[in-house]
């Protein structure tokens, strides 16, 4: 936590000193498996070590289950397998990522938190043209950070878009409130 | 929110409870009968209302109110005695006033209907000796109720007041200033003033801030009390002011030393020509708190509680001799913290009176209109529930006693013929009982007709011809969808969306409602309801490797049957026969898809015999049950979804969450075998959508 904490300074510096008129925005990246994510760190409220959590029934398989956050029941997605990998497999090392997605609190489950970034909009990059509608629901763009590529993920479609083979269901969307 | 919206939505807030007391009042006046103390009451009720709306500049409002305000006050000091006047002209009166303000929070500028009707009604009341009616036209009318009664024909009386004021330190605070006030009584007549200085202490003892004058003045004029009462308006409650008339028969005393909070319910020490003094209804010190903050609160001590659960968890695992005395500190710390609790939520709960005392009036309008004659009776107004649920019960109710006025009830010739006094007689009561509330809608009247409700729900493919139902199951057949025994559609009841839209209501509070009923004798209808939304009481299950609360009130006993008294059945399901009865079991484990990899099956199945909401016993398979927990209720719903078969959730002391399973949906989940298939069929069919029906039967294990 340290660490991030140590970013979060170095990153508000570079921000006061930045000279450009481009809009400087901070995402809070992560590894999932071999790749890197980032979200908006405006939409991130905590991020927390793993706990064991309470399954829900009959439920997709990629929301792990619920979890108690200070009085507030969450649920937990399980990332990669959001994105089409493996279930992971939980160990204590792994994190909680929780956001807010409009009115409601997700938790991420990622492998772990690795960095916070200062991004200009210009260095991202859109999605590449596909058949697939998919990835361009998923992420907003892509950013190439020291040799590496991070895809910014869009919370909000992340969550309502149709699982496959889930009977059709939004896990999270909110027609179904 | 600006200062003004706010002042605004406390104005309209305030409006409401006045005129509900207002209605409170009125229904319950006759011709025979007045109460002097609950005519004051009403009066002022619609004073206060006129004095915010003029505020505001509502002047339909303004112009309605200060027309019954004129009606109200003669009707209070005796000038009209209630027995010339139809009380059911004020009782209408307080539906316009109720329309108006509702027209005034919307910024319409409507007339509510029978608005000008009651305007002439109400200002005959006064002027019915001199000029009838009929014979006025509008603009002589508009004149007469605009007149204050004193100085209606110009020959009103020159009165004389002796006036008491003693200004409070607070009035000074407020920055009003006695010299102006006292120049706006000499503005309304003759006015000789006194000032009483021996308060005034030593110059060294003095306060400058506080308030040592008092004044005695006698003030003559063509002037009347609410004149005078008008000119310390703003000062009322910082300062002692007396109001008395001098040169008149009819005296009367009204003293004010009401902190601003009560004014409302201010004690007052009337002395009507009589010479009977009466007290006032006790006084009530109140604070209007919004709702929010009392339940951030709640679920600030539904947390205390968790985490207190869990030191104490944690502090019994590691148990030696010297902590014991640690642990009775504990307990201890316990005990405070459930009277904490029980104290937040005892905020919430609020006596049902402010829901009953609206039926009275649903009876007399429907017995009107219906020409049955009825009363309605009301028994434990003062047991106190959940504000939530007396809101969301108001709906049911009133359709259940609209039924019991249009079905239940014969018409008085009827009832003469079978032997049964001419009025009908409705009870409306509540209690509390083993943690929940009982409330009961009965009535005297013809009760079910088995044979018309079967035929009825035999037309509407509720029921087949084979099926043979138990008097239970025939009664419970009003609760289904599109189900009415009225032959005709009336604009009281009988539209079929009746019944089963109170069930629907109640099981989303948590509650169930059952009916009772012996033909020509009359029904009875039960509701029982949660205390509160808040807390649950469970019991904990073990399932697999997951936990689950059971709700404790759905729960009728628990078993651990021999293996023969379980019979497997064709579609996968099984039955445990029990006391020579057969109940459908569900397989905790096989309806929540829980992997028993790596769990060993219990030697013995252990059984939780609970009852649905239409009072079939079914039993759920454990692997073992932990004791019994009382658990703050939180809902999924907030950052997720409903979940089949669950009602929502609990943080236990361990600081897990653990569903809580609603029996209900559970029971559904599994095939139907039983003679009400058809109905649940049928359910399902009617609702809709499967999320309708979800959200059915999600709402019956105790969490809205």
């Amino acid at each position: 936590m340290s660490a991030i904490h140590a970013d979060f300074d170095l990153a508000f510096r570079s921000e006061e000193d930045g000279e450009t008129s481009r809009t400087v925005s901070q995402y809070v990246s992560f590894i999932v498996g071999e790749a890197s994510y980032a979200v908006d760190i405006m939409s991130v409220r905590e991020i927390k070590g793993w706990t064991d959590i309470t399954s829900l029934p009959n439920q997709p398989d990629y929301v792990r289950g619920v979890l108690n956050l200070r009085g507030a029941v969450l649920p937990i997605v399980d990332l990669a397998r959001r994105l089409g990998e493996d279930m992971t497999q939980t160990t204590p090392r792994h994190v909680v990522v929780i956001v807010a997605i409009e009115e409601r609190q997700v938790g991420l489950l990622v492998d772990a938190v690795s960095d916070i970034l200062d991004v200009t909009d210009d260095q991202i990059k859109p999605v590449p043209e596909s058949g697939s509608k998919q990835d361009s629901d998923l992420f907003k763009g892509f950013l190439t950070e020291k040799d590496q590529m991070v895809a910014m993920l869009k919370l909000d479609s992340l969550l309502s878009l149709p699982i496959d083979g889930a009977e059709g269901q939004n896990a999270l969307s909110p027609t179904l409130q | 929110m600006s200062d003004f919206d706010q002042f605004r939505d406390t104005f309209f807030e305030e409006c409401d409870e006045l005129l509900q007391r207002y209605e409170e009042i009125a229904g319950a006046l006759t011709r025979e009968n007045a109460d002097v103390e609950g005519l004051n009451e009403m009066f002022r009720a619609i004073h206060s209302i006129k004095a915010g709306a003029g505020a505001f500049g509502f002047e339909r409002l303004v112009k309605f109110s200060h027309t019954l305000e004129n009606a109200m006050d003669m009707l209070r000091d005796g000038r009209l005695s209630i027995a010339d006047c139809d009380p059911a002209v004020l009782v209408q009166a307080g539906d316009v006033m109720h329309l108006l303000v509702g027209y005034a929070k919307q910024g319409e500028d409507t007339p509510a209907p029978n608005e000008d009707q009651l305007l002439a009604a109400l200002s005959g009341f006064g002027a019915g000796s001199e000029k009838a009616i009929s014979e006025l036209n509008p603009d002589e009318l508009e004149a007469l109720f605009q007149a204050t009664p004193e100085d209606d024909f110009g020959e009103s009386p020159i009165r004389e007041y002796a006036i008491e004021f003693r200004p409070h330190r607070q009035l000074y605070e407020g920055a009003n200033e006695p010299q102006l006030l006292i120049q706006a009584l000499a503005d309304l007549g003759e006015l000789s003033v006194s000032v009483d200085t021996s308060r005034i202490p030593e110059i060294n003892d003095l306060d400058p801030f506080e308030g040592y004058l008092s004044w005695s003045m006698v003030l003559r004029g063509q002037v009347s009390r609410s004149d005078i009462e008008e000119v310390f308006e703003f000062v009322e409650g910082d300062a002692d002011i007396a109001i008395k008339l001098e040169n008149e028969t009819a005296e009367e005393q009204v003293d004010k030393s009401v902190t601003q909070a009560d004014i409302a319910d201010a004690p007052v020490s009337i002395t009507n020509d009589g010479g009977v003094k009466k007290q006032a209804a006790s006084k009530l010190s109140t604070i209007r708190v919004d709702l929010n903050r009392v339940d951030e609160l709640v679920n600030m001590v539904g947390e205390l509680v968790i985490a207190q659960a869990m030191a104490l968890e944690s502090l019994g695992k590691s148990i030696s001799i010297d902590q014991v005395r640690e642990l009775q500190a504990m307990e201890d710390l316990s005990m405070r913290m459930r009277q904490l609790q029980e104290g937040v939520m005892a905020i919430r709960m609020q006596p049902l009176k402010a829901l009953f005392s609206r039926f009275p009036r649903i009876v007399r309008d429907l017995s009107q209109k219906l020409e049955k004659s009825a009363v309605l009776e009301l028994e434990g107004e003062l047991t106190e529930v959940d504000k939530t649920i007396i809101e969301e019960l108001a709906d049911p109710l009133t359709h259940m006693i609209r039924n019991c006025m249009d079905h239940g009830l014969e018409t008085a010739e009827e009832r003469a013929a079978v032997g049964k006094p001419e009025t009908g007689v409705i009870t409306l009561s509540a209690e509390h009982r083993a943690g929940r509330i009982y409330i009961r809608v009965s009535d005297d009247g013809r009760g079910l007709d088995p044979v018309k409700v079967r035929a009825k729900a035999l037309s509407q493919g509720i029921i087949s011809e084979h099926d043979k139902l138990s008097r239970e199951e025939m009664q419970s057949l009003i609760f289904q969808p599109g189900f009415s025994t009225a032959s005709e559609i009336s604009d009281v009841s009988g539209r079929g969306v009746g019944m089963d839209v109170v069930r629907r209501n109640v099981q989303k509070l948590g509650g169930r409602v059952t009916v009772e009923s012996e033909e020509g004798k009359g029904s009875c209808f039960t509701l029982t309801l949660p205390l509160t939304l808040a807390v649950l009481d469970g019991m904990l299950v073990a399932a697999a490797k997951e936990r689950y609360v059971i709700p404790l009130s759905s729960i009728v006993e628990t078993v651990c049957p021999d293996p023969k008294q379980i019979k497997k059945m064709p579609d996968g399901g099984s039955v445990l026969s029990l006391r020579g009865e057969a109940i459908r079991l569900i397989d905790l484990c096989a309806c929540l898809s829980l992997s028993r990899v790596g769990v060993a099956e219990p030697l013995r199945k252990l059984v939780i015999i609970a009852e649905t909401e239409l009072g079939r016993p079914v039993g759920i398979i454990v692997d073992e049950m932990l004791g019994q927990q009382q658990v703050v209720i939180k809902n999924l719903e907030n950052n997720y979804r409903r979940v089949p078969g669950v009602s929502g959730s609990a943080i236990l002391g361990d600081g897990r969450v653990r569903l809580i399973l609603d029996v209900d949906a559970l029971a559904d989940m599994t095939p139907e075998r039983n003679e009400l298939k058809n109905i649940h069929e049928n359910k399902d069919l009617s609702s809709g959508d499967g999320e309708q029906a979800l959200l059915q039967s999600t709402a019956s294990g105790g969490l809205s």
